[in-house]
């Protein structure tokens, strides 16, 4: 009851006029900043902190956590409208979003995403405050092994989204599992696929790869089959969900937040994961199988809302251990040091106003950006209406603003476009593009975190198995790999008993 | 008219996001110690040490009233090597500095970029901080000779956790004491992890043997009982941890600080350095930085021009010994 306390205090902090405009400030500009791709919620936060250093900490950190939060929700609008995502979180939600507002469903795909963030982000807030302390203590006993297993089922989840040819799917992936492999081996220092060139050391960001494999490829796409096809305006259609629409979504969007959460509040999680497992698990629970690809709603529903419930869970990190799990939790964590507060085990004790008013106004902000997002999604889907020529010249224009914003080097540019090149030439051969940004974000950790738990063990196969939680995961992927196979030989034995019964009756 | 909302939208965001770079980087008059339109470059990410000490020094400059204002950028990537690279590329630009720190000495090195540091201005060292040796509450190593002994009996055994790439800070500080201890540096078990959190994780955890990293960083973990000290790494104890012995005072000679400054492009005329010296030293000697220094946990290492050049190239050799040591 203590926490239920605390947090109606909290209210009582972030409900003054001011910290509601604060709130509010930040939801605006981190929608804006989602919206514009390449720029991150982690580099806006960094550009603000010294505009902020006027206020008072709490009126701040609400602030910030508008922008956090507010970034989320504006990612997925390019992502779905221009099929450009502005950051890594929003990267699946191009997968069925922008299907569906090329078939004229944009404003649907966009309150779906909305709302789906809206959900994500009150069970997530709500976990929080509710298990605040015991989650961050589960965090610490994640280690390297453990990642490696949550790897390796992310890994064979993700063959359910290869498409219909595997072969296909699986080239798609290695081309991801390559370009993941450029840049410094982070255990060793050694260079890789870099051609001796310094920019390319740190990789290649996972947005610039998402933006050139969606949106350039497709711009090129597009490009050279214009000229056979006349250009008919993209529909837009109703601009609200229908009752069929909700029937769908309410349960991917209730789930996300259960597999979003978790991975946000682990030191390695981040929000790209468990936007992908929210994906091919709404895939596999979907009635309507036959839609994905073409723009089923439930794939935006339920990434979108682990997307935000994994916001939510960095909080928690962060807040209790002082552990910092994504770079925007890094830099409101600068920040904090910047007021001389250091969240840790005594912030909680120590900053109860700060800590139980940014937590209220999470709830706060939420509110305001549903009732920001959600009257412009029809507007939103309007951009459509532009005739296609220029609708992509200015998809390109701003891709090259996002993968330029990224690093601000003039390189990114032509790796963006190099990656375009590939995008077109993997829809002229019919490569899917997921599992290949799949293999960028997948690749690189899940080598990590084997190689690292290789060096703690001192180099001991066991090493990869000697936690409970790991060979738990290893259960379940072996459960799931051998489901197919026991239901066919369930399947047969049944058949086979069936077929002697039938034999018996005729026998006798 | 359809699309006046989205498209006003776009133009504010865009207004919001381009307009405090564009309006810090307007004009001033180039009298006394001012310099119009002074950039800094920070050539790791936003939150980041060098970030943040840049950020700091931008605004307490600007309210102290040495600048209208100085523009903070970032260009991350190879450990600040490519910002370094981009730096000297600048030639005879006395408008830009670039925040670094020991972490780009070593960087520069371990990945063999054409361009050093020998190839800057020097402008000033600022801040140091020392290294702590810590590992969690309840791990079995108690005082530093206990984790020594273990360490030196199994080095692969006893992992070390850093937070920075080899060649980095955090790297460097356990490969000088296991030479100090006796131990081989190529066997010491040294796993780097990104930034600070995933590495606490790993020590509280008692995934490692035990951690290495900047004293500031987990203070509040160590007062909170967390996280154990079981040395300092500098030549002195740490006022905040005053019952924490170095490692010297252990037996184990090693002296090392972390320490973070300001270099100018190349080719600038005496009067550009002497002027992007000046700066530093009203930097040094304002209120402002005094207030931030302390609130951030920084000690004073001010060491400014022709000194700050020969304290790099000291830095610079101890930094090739250790790797060439270690074959990198």
């Amino acid at each position: 009851m203590n926490a239920l306390d605390s947090l109606l205090n909290g209210f009582g902090t972030a409900l003054t006029p001011v910290n509601v405009l604060w709130a509010a400030v930040g939801v605006l500009l981190g929608t804006a900043i989602g919206v514009l791709p390449g720029i991150g919620p982690a580099m806006a936060v960094a550009l603000l902190l010294p505009v902020t250093y006027g206020l008072d900490p709490v009126a701040a950190f609400i602030m910030f956590a508008g922008i956090y939060y507010g970034a989320m929700f504006g990612g997925s609008t390019t992502s779905i409208l221009l099929n450009t995502p502005g950051e890594s979180a929003a990267v699946v939600a191009a997968m069925e979003g922008h299907p569906m507002a090329k078939a004229g469903r944009g404003a649907q795909a966009l309150a779906a995403a909305a709302i789906g963030h809206f959900t994500g982000g009150m069970v997530g807030t709500i976990l929080l405050v509710a298990l605040a302390p015991t989650v961050a203590h589960l965090a610490v006993d994640i280690g390297a092994p453990d990642y490696f297993a949550i790897m390796v089922l992310a890994f064979i989840a993700v063959t359910s989204v290869l498409g219909s040819s595997r072969i296909r799917g699986l080239a798609s992936l290695l081309i991801g599992l390559t370009i993941g492999l450029v840049g410094l081996d982070q255990m060793t220092g050694q260079q890789r696929l870099t051609f001796g060139a310094l920019q390319l050391a740190d990789g290649v960001d996972v947005v610039i790869v998402a933006v050139g494999l969606f949106a350039i490829g497709e711009a090129l796409w597009v490009a050279a089959h214009l000229r056979r096809r006349p250009a008919d305006p993209i529909p837009v259609g109703r601009p609200w969900l229908g009752r069929g629409d909700v029937r769908r979504t309410w349960k991917p969007w209730l789930r996300g937040p259960f597999i979003g959460f978790p991975f946000g509040a682990i030191p390695a999680g981040g929000a790209e994961i468990p936007t992908f497992l929210s994906y091919v698990t709404e895939k596999r629970l979907s009635r309507h199988k036959d839609e994905w690809g073409k723009g089923a709603i439930e794939g935006v529903a339920g990434p979108e809302s682990a997307a935000s419930a994994s916001a939510a869970g960095t909080l928690v990190s962060m807040l209790t251990l002082g552990l910092p799990t994504t770079a925007v939790a890094a830099v409101m964590l600068a920040a904090f040091q910047q007021y001389g507060i250091q969240p840790g085990p005594l912030l909680f004790d120590r900053e109860p106003e700060l800590v139980w008013g940014l937590i209220a106004s999470l709830f706060v902000g939420m509110v305001l950006l549903l009732a920001l997002n959600l009257p412009l999604a029809p507007v939103w889907a309007k951009l459509l209406r532009i005739p296609r020529p220029y609708l992509y010249a200015g998809i390109m224009f701003f891709a090259a603003i996002g993968a330029y914003a990224v690093g601000g080097e003039p390189i990114d540019l032509v790796i963006l476009l190099v990656i375009g090149l590939i995008g077109f030439g993997m829809r002229r051969y019919g490569l899917p593009v997921l599992p290949a940004v799949i293999g960028v974000v997948l690749g690189p950790n899940a080598e990590q975190q084997m190689r690292r738990a290789l060096q703690i063990s001192d180099g001991a196969v066991t090493g990869l198995v000697n936690t409970p939680f790991a060979v738990t995961v290893y259960a379940v992927i072996a459960l799931m790999l051998a489901a197919p196979g026991l239901r066919r030989l369930a399947g047969a034995v049944r058949g086979r008993r069936r077929e002697s019964r039938r034999e018996g009756g005729a026998d006798a | 008219m359809r699309l006046r909302t989205p498209l006003a939208l776009l133009g504010a965001a865009v207004l919001v996001l381009a307009g405090p770079p564009l309006l810090s980087a307007g004009s001033d008059e180039d009298t006394g110690t001012r310099i119009p339109g002074l950039r800094l470059m920070v050539p790791n990410t936003p939150g980041g040490g060098y970030d943040i000490t840049a950020r700091t020094a931008a605004k307490d400059a600007k309210e102290a009233g040495l600048t209208h204002g100085i523009e903070v950028f970032n260009l991350p990537g190879a450990g600040g090597t490519v910002g370094l690279s981009r730096l000297v590329s600048e030639h005879g630009n006395g408008r830009l500095a670039m925040s670094m720190g020991l972490g780009v000495v070593g960087a520069a090195r371990s990945n063999h970029a054409p361009k050093t540091l020998a190839d800057t201005t020097p402008i000033a060292r600022l801040t140091e901080e020392q290294d702590v040796v810590v590992v969690a509450r309840n791990s079995p190593y108690r005082t530093i000779d206990e984790l020594v002994g273990a360490w030196k009996e199994a080095p692969g055994k006893v992992p070390v956790g850093g937070g920075s790439s080899p060649g980095g800070p955090d790297h460097l500080a356990p490969m000088l004491m296991a030479r100090a201890a006796g131990i081989t540096p190529g066997s010491v078990n040294y796993i780097p992890f990104d930034g600070g959190g995933e590495l606490l994780a790993s020590i509280l955890g008692n995934k490692v043997g035990f951690g290495v990293s900047g004293v500031g960083e987990y203070l509040d973990q160590i007062r909170a009982g967390e996280l154990r000290v079981l040395a300092v790494t500098g030549p002195e104890r740490v006022p905040d941890l005053a019952d924490v012995p170095t490692l010297r005072e252990s037996g184990y000679d090693v002296d090392f600080t972390n320490w973070r400054g300001l270099v100018a492009p190349p080719g600038l005329s005496d009067a550009e350095r002497g002027k992007l010296i000046r700066f530093a030293e009203e930097l040094h000697d304002s209120p402002e930085w005094r207030r931030s220094m302390e609130r951030n946990g920084w000690d004073d290492a001010f060491l400014p021009g022709e000194e700050f050049g020969a304290f790099l190239k000291a830095e610079d050799r101890r930094v090739v010994s250790v790797l060439k040591e270690l074959g990198l």
